[in-house]
């Protein structure tokens, strides 16, 4: 039955990006092999209340010349039968249960990879603090390698959960004081069987764009891992986040705030492509007709990052976001390091591409609504407009796109 | 509905001069009035959130549609939770508890008749006042819920979730006005010779869930108090910055929230437990084990409510308490289904509207009961919680546990309310057009959620492939619509046109049968004594005899009321006007209710 469920709703994974039934970690292999002893059990009740109850209701329905029928007021026997029996059969369902319930929350092994999950409305930030690495709305991992989450909440409840790699857990705001012994942050732990990535959502309703608050993994080999690592890292110094923004996110959350980023000299020794290129004076530039405009012919798309650079470095983006090697250093919004080679912009708001990414910084709202970041013509909340003009918005995205 | 209201008259030889029938409406104090308004309103309740459930769904029948916005969407789904669970669901039992209670215990109305009014106009008033918020543009959209801390002023800022907060403040205290009514009823009114263990099943239940709902709603009403002092005054129950932490909110939350779930389907045990042993003909297999379950259910639904919050990171050992409570609540409730077949094995079952929804209501609650002892297998619940899985396993316990009942016993009492017959071939209609929408449109839900979909989404990925089992689930709305609207229908007709019923049409073995159809204002001619737990079957003659024989010559009934009604609208008032944020005007509606509660403790009731 469990396997004509499944066919009939999911042959094939990937026409099911989310499905719960083709796990590809031996978290979700563990769930789903409880998960069956209990279906098997129950839908034999079912099946045998169902097919009971229409006999029954059939072979006793009223015929012409019936007697009145003899009243029979119980049967003690027969009622101590049905209380014990499903007694029993609840007794096979709780003890692999609650075996599975230690297994699944015992201690993370040593060697296992730490991903500080924080979740925000309405996106993700990922935090590796022994890697020093920062990234949002996509989780790396390596296949093979225990992974252990560790997570908590800047504003209110969301909850992480990608199918097909196991059970969801609940991204809380931590109370102020209980940092240290009283950790209050949730973890989940699983290992990746396959490579691939994944989707996922916020399961737990966290406020206006709830349903666009997406997620991807992307489970590589070790090797491809550590290069993922390595090109994330920082071409110069970092900068720890001071004055306002660390007080703004220490009031968020005291315990978030962040893992400050170790000062590594990046391996491969990579610069932002864009940081090359030579400077461009944008108010020289004729003005791209409107979002999704093909690119201009007679500018290359590396002059119109280094401009785009500019701007960026230049106005208020750098209060929220962080590029690593750059001075943009914001933390309360997603760190943009390799923005590029993300597959969504807005965690999972829109595909990412020129067009989409545009629309973004021009109103974000117009991809997601009430989201938090401020557009080129209306702010949000409190926060006053960015004022970018659709030629320094082509620009941005220009140099974002550059970020691979 | 005023055409059932319309088909009440007083039977009573000593009515005092005829008054309008709204007047009458307004001022009654009579149970079986106020009955009919309970149920008048919660079907009104029933259509308002049924419009809202087809809103979301059309939203939701194809991937990233924009039939209506994010923010309007929220507040459709927490209106739409908010609405079946305290509007509809609460109400529509109370509704049959203040009808049929009385005339099943042999009482001539409820102990405190004045204070039974004054919470249906609270109620009523507080319904509407959460309901006005849509005409404000500010509808609660924090989810029927409200987890903290998204319902903090930082994260909320409108007026949404004071609305909510309060309005279902209102609608709590209501609630356990009625709650303390029906236990002090059923304690001291019972006719001579009811026994505890004489008592019909149905009964029963509303003396179970009466002590449930006093006991859980105050929980619900000191987190509600919480919240409301958090966003006003300053106090930091919920707020993390403060210290305050959200799981309390949860906590205190379920601990009302699960014995709510027994608030709410108890009742329909009870109606089942009457329906199945009258058309079958035979009394209830079981009575006592019957009666024993359903107080174990309720003790022990005080000690699962954490198995809402397996996500939330409790740590082990809590999640298998929760898990192995949860597991064994399951047992009495499968003494009930096992005792309910047995009841029809042997039998010479009849099947009418009524009884096909009680046996509609025996499969599809299995069904829901099933994919509840899923949930309890709390690591796979990891993979189930806050997605389509779970909508699909309480949409099976609330439609095809509670509605299933409620119709059902429209279909079984409504002769014994209105005097007339309802449409039969309408009846078995509305049943089987049901049954399909039903079915249609939760079945593939639970594939829907094991796909990957959480609830309360406003839209979804077309990547996720989900498009065709959700425009399938939104086509089934459309039948429990249709469905709905032939009973609508059929109470108007059948009220008008629908043959006189008698007293006892199906030959029912309880109390409310030996009256008029319907029952004169003071019910009982005489008082009738009882010796067994089926007079009408047993010892009929002498029973019927006191109902409808020479009447007693000492019968006193209270006198109507308008104290009842001025008092809530003074409650209304106070919440209206602590909406304006302007501290000293909600002091105005406070005096309304002084006013009314002094002039009404000193009215004459003679």
């Amino acid at each position: 039955m469990l396997f004509l469920i499944q066919a009939a709703g999911d042959a094939v994974p990937v026409e099911h990006p989310q499905t719960t039934f083709h796990p590809v970690t031996d978290f979700g292999v563990t769930l789903n092999e409880l998960f069956a002893n209990t279906f098997w059990w129950t839908m034999s009740i079912l099946a045998l209340v169902v097919i009971l109850t229409l006999v029954i209701a059939i072979r006793f329905r009223e015929k012409p010349g019936d007697a009145q029928p003899k009243a029979i007021h119980g049967h003690t026997l027969l009622e101590i039968g049905w209380t014990l029996i499903p007694a029993i059969i609840v007794i096979f369902l709780t003890i692999p249960t609650v075996k599975v319930i230690f297994e699944t929350q015992a201690k993370p092994p040593a060697d296992a990879l730490t991903v500080e999950v924080i979740g925000h409305q309405w996106w993700w930030e990922f935090r590796y603090p022994e890697e020093g690495v920062v990234t949002a709305n996509e989780l790396w991992v390596p296949v093979g390698r225990p992974i252990h989450l560790v997570m908590h909440s800047a504003d209110v409840i969301h909850s992480f959960w990608i199918p097909r790699l196991g059970g969801k857990r609940d991204v809380n705001p931590i109370p102020r004081g209980t940092q240290g012994e009283k950790d209050k942050r949730n973890h989940l732990m699983f290992t990746m069987t396959d490579s691939g990535s994944f989707s996922g959502q916020c399961a737990e309703f966290c406020g206006e764009s709830h349903a666009i608050m997406r997620v991807s993994a992307r489970a590589v080999s070790a090797d491809h891992f550590q290069q993922w690592v390595n090109a994330m890292k920082p071409a110069g110094p970092v900068v720890a986040p001071t004055g306002e923004n660390a007080t703004q996110i220490a009031m968020q959350s005291n315990t978030s705030a962040t893992t400050p980023v170790a000062p590594q000299q990046n391996a491969a020794g990579q610069q932002p492509a864009a940081a090359q290129a030579p400077a461009l004076d944008l108010d020289q530039l004729p003005a791209p007709t409107g979002i999704g405009s093909a690119v201009r012919p007679e500018i290359s798309a590396e002059q119109w990052a280094a401009a785009g650079r500019k701007v960026f470095e230049s106005s208020m983006c750098v209060a929220c976001h962080t590029i690593a090697g750059t001075p943009a250093a914001g933390v309360l919004g997603p760190n943009l390091t390799r923005f590029g080679a993300r597959p969504t912009v807005g965690a999972g708001a829109a595909p990412n591409n020129m067009d989409n990414l545009q629309r973004w910084i021009h109103e974000p709202q117009s991809l997601k609504p009430g989201a938090l970041m401020p557009g080129a013509v209306h702010g949000i909340g409190d926060q006053a407009p960015t004022g970018l003009s659709s030629r320094e918005i082509y620009a941005v995205a220009s140099y974002l796109m550059s970020l691979k | 509905m005023a055409t059932i209201e319309a088909h009440v008259p007083a039977h009573a030889h000593h009515t005092a001069k005829k008054k309008s029938l709204l007047w009458d409406l307004l001022t009654t104090v009579d149970h079986k009035k106020i009955g009919i308004m309970y149920g008048a309103t919660a079907l009104f309740f029933m259509i308002i959130g049924g419009i809202e459930a087809t809103l979301i769904r059309i939203q939701l029948a194809k991937p990233e549609n924009t039939f209506i916005s994010a923010d309007t969407y929220n507040s459709l789904f927490t209106m739409h939770g908010t609405t079946m669970v305290f509007m509809v669901g609460m109400p529509i039992a109370v509704a049959l508890f203040n009808y049929i209670v009385p005339l099943q215990i042999g009482a001539r109305d409820v102990a405190f008749p004045r204070l039974n009014a004054l919470s249906y106009w609270i109620f009523l008033f507080g319904a509407l006042f959460m309901n006005s918020s849509w005409l404000f543009g500010h509808a609660p959209n924090t989810g029927w819920f409200g987890y903290a801390n998204l319902t903090e002023r930082q994260f909320s800022p409108g007026l949404n979730t004071d609305f909510w907060s309060l309005g279902l403040q209102a609608l709590g205290a209501a609630s356990i006005m009625g709650a303390v009514n029906f236990i002090t009823t059923i304690i001291n009114m019972r006719a001579p010779g009811m026994k505890l263990m004489r008592m019909p099943l149905f009964s029963w239940m509303a003396f179970i869930t009466s002590f449930l709902i006093a006991t859980a709603l105050p929980v619900f009403a000191v987190a509600l108090f919480m919240i409301t002092f958090d966003r006003w005054w300053g106090t930091n129950f919920f707020v993390t910055m403060a210290g305050g932490d959200p799981m309390v909110w949860q906590h205190i939350f379920w601990m009302f929230g699960h014995p709510e779930v027994y608030i709410l389907i108890l009742p329909a045990f009870g109606i089942v437990s009457e329906i199945i042993p009258t058309f079958s003909r035979k009394p209830l297999f079981g009575y006592a084990v019957m009666v024993y379950s359903a107080a174990l259910i309720a003790l022990i639904g005080w000690g699962v409510w954490a198995h809402h919050m397996f996500a939330t990171g409790m740590g082990p050992i809590a999640d298998a308490f929760f898990t192995i409570s949860t597991m064994i609540i399951a047992i009495p409730t499968g003494v009930k289904i096992f005792n309910w077949i047995a009841t029809m094995y042997g039998g010479s079952i009849k099947f009418t509207t009524a009884m096909l929804f009680a046996v509609g209501m025996l499969i599809e609650f299995t069904i829901g009961g099933v994919s509840g002892v899923m949930h309890a297998t709390s690591p796979h619940d990891l993979q189930q919680t806050d997605t389509y899985f779970v909508v699909a396993h309480f949409h099976y316990v609330l439609i095809g546990g509670l509605i299933f009942s409620i119709f059902g016993s429209l279909y079984f009492w409504f002769p014994k309310i209105a005097g007339r017959m309802m449409n039969e071939t309408l009846g078995k209609l509305q049943f089987w057009i049901f049954v399909i929408g039903f079915n249609m449109t939760f079945m593939p839900q639970h594939w829907i959620g094991l796909l990957g979909m959480p609830r309360r989404t406003f839209t979804y990925s077309a990547d996720l492939n989900l498009g065709g089992l959700n425009m399938l689930s939104t086509i089934g709305v459309l039948f429990q619509a249709i469905s709905v609207i032939i009973l609508i229908a059929n109470i108007i007709y059948s009220a008008r046109r629908g043959p006189r019923a008698g007293t006892n049409p199906w030959g029912a073995a309880t109390l409310e049968w030996a009256t008029e159809s319907p029952p004169a204002e003071h019910n009982f001619n005489r008082l009738p004594t009882v010796h067994t737990r089926e007079p009408l079957w047993l010892e009929a003659a002498a029973v019927e005899d006191a109902a409808r024989g020479t009447p007693d010559p000492h019968i006193h009934m209270p006198p109507s009321s308008y104290w009842p009604i001025f008092t809530a609208f003074g409650v209304m008032l106070c919440m209206a006007l602590f909406m304006t944020g302007i501290w000293w005007t909600p002091l105005i509606g406070l005096l309304w209710v002084f006013v009314g509660a002094v002039n009404w403790a000193y009215e004459p009731t003679h």
